[in-house]
This record gives structure tokens, sequence and C-alpha cells, in this order.
């Protein structure tokens, strides 16, 4: 069995987590807001919740098309629809309603950063993983099914990923670091995604 | 537009801008109340080691006349960095600056060079009035939707007044921001508790009540604004008002703390009917609901009828005229204009509840006339108004005009426009810096202070 996508997906969550935008920057300031190292901790698990569905529900799209489309169409349509995303958000940035504020519960939290994760494509960047995590399983168990369990899989490991490096990150900079760091650190990571989703559609074009 | 890292002048906390470095250029709008010659934004100089210290250095001109510059604002600050909005990679580079009477939004770089500001984009009254349905363009906010700017009437000229958004890169006009206004119909200021999803917004009155001048009737019958409304930020809805009581009128300026954790805020009243007292107010929570009290009450001084003008010769005092409030950026001192009596007043508000005075000094005033080391004029009018402080606290500039309508019926004789800084002891007190002064261009008057880099009234922060 192939390594390198188990691999990408989990690279893709560490990718996913150091994103202060997707949530480890939430909890450190719910943390100091609230002076409590347990609300860091709790307010994680619904931020990686949040963070797993929106990507979930990003591959069982991707799912559902496979099974009624061949691989290059389903390629080609992915690949021109995260192109198109990944123009939308060069050109229109990565700003939205803000819904959620400092005073967020757990439920807002997990809804937060669903809307976050998909908003800024991030199961998007997954699709070339999962594909060839299902194609390579195709020769087994052909089908639907197979594709789900593998799905399945790539978000729990991705989501491992992801919430292994918030945890260290919220870790390390709500007990020793502070926020000073955030001012010269926190480099442009919507730049990165842009272009992380644009090699991802080049990826599924030149298959 | 946006850049790789966030702009160096974000900081996440209050506590982290107290050390930012020292601002080194003023920009304040300059008004002519005669509505002959363009208004504009001065550029002057306050780094004291400057050869030019002390002196207007640049300007830029609006390109229409009558615009009344009055209140303008940053495209970005430090709320850039909120954890649940993050969007910080964008330059604190543009001033937004609204015309009060024209409502016409200037959009002005200070990039290139800052000392010689440029007008980028204009966005005319009929694109606000089209897109968000408001006129008389006030105070301006960058904030975690974008930037908010609040209007005092709806496109006719009426209540209700609100907010408005406008798109961080592209100054678009978003439109309304309120979801559910509930009862509040009239408009002022407005600021926020990032830490606890609360817009709070304040009251003056419709047009017809101010831009010829306040109206007695309508003070004295107190149907001028006396209420705070309290907002949820996130969703748009007013939830909880508070009446301040037919004795007091004219409810403006609303400074939160900076701390985001904290609770509680100032915002002054101008004048009580009951004896022309000016009144410094606290919110807090208490429990679920936001609640109000007096914490200062800064009464008027008898005087000469003779030397009082029209409007107040029969009450033979001057009131204090509480038009403008700041707050240090550690919530520790409070600042109080009062443009009536001259004085500029420094609180120690460490207990937001009982606020001590700490420092006092006159200049100008409608009786006092009180004079300053550098004023080649030994008798100065106009009083203390728009008040601003330096991030570390140990500056605090201010100017002397009210309002183009309002100036002469306080100092019928016209306002002569100046500007001076105060220094600030480590532990409060506060002394002219004598070097510093203004002696502002005939023509224009000087109305609010704008510090390069931010200052005590532009940024907000969602970190303590």
């Amino acid at each position: 069995m192939d390594f390198w996508p188990w691999l990408s997906l989990a690279g893709l969550g560490a990718f996913h987590g150091a994103n202060p935008a997707m949530g480890w920057l939430f909890a450190v300031a719910l943390g100091f807001h609230r002076q409590s190292a347990r609300i860091v901790w709790l307010s994680l698990l619904p931020i990686a919740v949040g963070h797993a569905a929106s990507i979930a529900t990003v591959l069982a799209v991707m799912v559902a098309f496979g099974a009624v489309m061949d691989l290059r169409s389903l390629q080609l349509i992915a690949a021109a629809f995260i192109l198109a995303f990944a123009g939308y958000l060069a050109i229109c940035g990565h700003r939205h309603r803000v819904r959620v504020g400092m005073r967020a519960g757990m439920a807002g939290l997990a809804a937060w950063s669903f809307l976050m994760a998909t908003s800024h494509g991030a199961g998007l960047m997954l699709v070339p993983a999962v594909l060839s995590l299902c194609l390579a399983d195709h020769a087994g168990m052909a089908g639907m099914a197979g594709s789900l369990s593998v799905s399945l899989a790539a978000v729990a490991v991705h989501t491992g990923a992801m919430l292994a490096v918030i945890a260290a990150i919220a870790l390390v900079v709500f007990s020793w670091l502070g926020l000073a760091g955030l001012r010269s650190a926190w480099i442009n990571f919507d730049r990165l995604w842009t272009l992380a989703l644009g090699a991802t559609a080049i990826i599924l074009l030149i298959w | 537009m946006t850049t790789w890292r966030p702009d160096p002048s974000f900081y996440p906390s209050p506590r982290m801008a107290a050390k930012a470095p020292k601002e080194t250029l003023a920009y304040v709008a300059a008004f002519d109340p005669d509505r002959q010659r363009p208004d504009a934004i001065a550029v002057v100089d306050v780094d004291p080691a400057s050869s030019t210290y002390s002196k207007i250095v640049g300007q830029v001109d609006m390109p229409n006349v009558g615009d009344e510059l009055h209140h303008f604002g940053w495209n970005a600050c430090s709320s850039c960095l909120c954890p649940n909005a993050p969007h910080p990679h964008v330059e604190r580079r543009y001033l937004v600056v609204p015309g009060l009477r024209s409502s016409r939004l200037h959009i002005i770089d200070t990039k290139p060079d800052p000392r010689n500001p440029q007008i980028v984009r204009v966005i005319e009254p009929a694109e606000v009035a089209e897109r968000a349905n408001y006129s008389r363009l006030h105070t301006i906010h960058c904030g975690p939707e974008g930037i908010y700017v609040n209007a005092l009437a709806d496109r006719d000229g009426k209540a209700p007044g609100g907010i408005f958004l406008l798109d961080h890169d592209s100054f678009d006009v978003l439109g309304q921001w309120e979801m559910d206004r509930g009862p509040q119909k009239l408009a002022y200021d407005f600021w926020w508790h990032l830490g606890h999803d609360t817009m709070i917004t304040s009251e003056w009155g419709t047009p017809d009540t101010f831009e010829n001048g306040l109206v007695p009737e309508v003070l004295l019958n107190s149907k001028y604004g006396r209420r705070l409304h309290f907002w949820d930020l996130n969703k748009r809805k007013h939830v909880q008002v508070i009446d301040f009581g037919e004795e007091h009128q004219l409810v403006f300026e609303l400074r939160p703390a900076h701390d985001p954790t904290k609770a509680y805020g100032f915002v002054g009243c101008v004048i009580s009917l009951k004896d022309l007292s000016a009144s410094i107010w606290t919110w807090y929570r208490d429990g679920n609901q936001w609640a109000v009290k007096k914490v200062v009450e800064i009464p008027a001084e008898p005087a000469d009828p003779d030397l009082l003008p029209p409007v107040l010769k029969g009450f033979k005092a001057v009131p204090p005229l509480v038009t403008d409030i700041d707050l240090s950026m550690d919530d520790r001192f409070l600042y109080v204009s009062c443009w009536g009596t001259g004085d500029m007043i420094q609180y120690d508000v460490s207990d937001p509840l009982a606020p001590k005075e700490t420092g006092r000094v006159r200049i100008g005033g409608i009786v006092a006339r009180a004079t300053h080391p550098k004023a080649a004029n030994g008798a100065l009018n106009g009083g203390p108004q728009m008040v601003e402080i330096s991030r570390d606290g140990k500056r605090v500039y201010f100017t002397n005009s009210l309002y183009g309508a309002i100036d002469p019926q306080f100092y019928p004789e016209g306002i002569d426009g100046w500007m001076v800084k105060l220094d600030v002891g480590d532990n409060g007190g506060i002394s002219f810096e004598e070097a510093f002064f203004v002696d502002w261009p005939k023509g224009h008057r000087p109305h609010q202070v704008r510090l390069e880099g931010g200052d005590c009234s532009s940024d907000s922060y969602c970190y303590p």
C-alpha cells in the first residue's frame, strides 16, 4: 500500500493547523480572556471537529461525483473548481461576515471552525491524496463503500495531525511565548493557501 | 495590496501597543467655518528633535468646499489581529475622512510620503445614500468586519442615524450595519468591547437640530440625545438601552476600556439642564445587564454676565461643556475636555467607579481666555476639545474647535485655532509642553487629531 498519500494528508493537516486563522490562536485568546489553560484545551476540540466536518463534507461531495463519472472527468472538474476558488480568494480575499466573537461557546467555535475551513478551501487541498487512495483501493473493494471508508480514514489522519499541531502551538504560545511574536511571525497564510490550492489543481490536471 | 507580514503598527494587546515608538507626525482635520475654501487634513510635526517641530509641514485640501471635516480614522488597525476575523496582512495606510456636513468620504493615502498625503478616492454622498441609506458621516473605526462609519441621519437628513460598513480593500460601501436597531433613532459616537461582543452607540440629534447651531428649545425640552445603546456586535442586534434621564443632554464620546477582558467604559455628558454641570459616566456589566453610574460631576462656574455670550447671559455661569474625553492605553488615565471653562482635567480611573483628579490645566475658555507660554496673543479663545493621547501615554494633544455652527454660540467673536501638547508625569499630573503651540492658520479651525501609527482612540484589541 502506498504510503505517500497518507503522509501528504498528515502534512496538510499540520499545514492547516499551523495557520493561526484555523483555530489555535482563537483557543489561545480564549485561554487568555478566561485565564484558564483548561479553556485552551477544551476549545481545541470543537475547532478540530468543525475542521473535520468541513473537509468531510468536501470529500463526501467528491465521492458522490466519483460514483457517477469517470476518473478523468472528476479530476478535470475538481481542478477547474479549485482553480476558480483559488482565483476568487486571490482577488476577493478571505474576509467574510463575522458571526462568532470572543464570547463564543463550544458550538460557536465548532461552527466558526467549519466556516473558516470551508471558506479557505481546506478540504479541496486533500482531493488528490484521497483520490489516489480510492484508486489504489479500487482493485480490492470497488465502489462507493470503499471510497467512503478511505475518505473517513483520510479525515481522521488529517484531523489527527491538525489537532496535534494546534495543540502543540497553543501550548507553547499560551504557556511560554505569549502573543508578541504574532507581530512578525504571522506570515501571510492566505497567500500560501492560494498557492497551495493552485498546486492542488495542477496536480489533478497533470495526473 | 496584501503583505507578507502584519503591519508593524498592529499590536495584539494594548499592553504591547503602549511600547510602540513615539509618533513623529499628527494628522489634524481642519475646516473652514465659512465654507468658502476647501477643508483640509493638515500634517503637524510632533517630533521634538525636528527643525519643524510644532509646525504644519503638509496639507491635503479636499476637492470641494463645505465638507466640515470632523472625525476620521484609519483603514486598518490592531483589530486585524483578532483570532475570530484574522486579516492582518494589510497596511495601516489610508485615512478615511468623512465630511460631517457634506456626507462625502475621502480616502487619503499617507504611504509614499507621510508628510504629503494624497487623496486616492472620493466616495460621493449619493453612493452612501444609495447603498447604505445614510448621511452626515461622523466617526470611523476599523474593526472585525471592515471599516465602520457612523452617520447621524438617514439619506433624507432624518432619523434614524446609524452605522454602515466599508470594504477594507476596495473602500466600497457595503451597506447598513444594523440588522435590528430596536428603539435606536439618534446617533453620535460608537465603539465596542471586542472581548464582550458588544457595540455601544450614543446620541446627538437630527441635522435640523444642529446644522444651524444648537436649538435652545430642543435642549431645554431635553430632546437631544441622552441614551446609550448596547448591541450584539456579531448579530448586529440592539440588546439594551439606558436613558440618562431628562436632566442630562448630549451624551457624546464613548471610551471603552482598551483591555478587551474589561467590561466598562466612560462617556461624557455635555450638560445638565439642572445646573449646567457636565458629567462623566461609567458603564459597566451588572449581572447579565449593562448599567451606568455618574462618577464625576464638573460644576458650572459663576461668571459676570457681561463676559458671557447671549445664550449664557441669563444663567450667569460658564458651563464646563465636556465635549470630548479620551482614555490612556493602560486604562489608567481619563482626559476630559471642558470646552466651556477651558480646563483639561486628568483623572486616575484605575477604579472606574471612583475616578480621582490627578491633573488640570486651563487654556482658552469662554471667560478665562487663559494663555499658553508660546502664544503670541495673551488671550486665547476656544477651549480644550478633541483630545488624543500617544500610545505610551506620555503625550497628550488637543485642539480648540467644536463644530462650525456651534462655535459662535459660545465664542461669538469666532475661534482662532490652536493645537497644544501636554507632558504627562509618570504617576499622573499634566503640564504644557512650552515649545509646542500651533497657531492655526486663519481661515481654518482644527478638530480631531490622529497620531502616526495609531493612538488611544484609533485601535481596538482582542488580546489582554
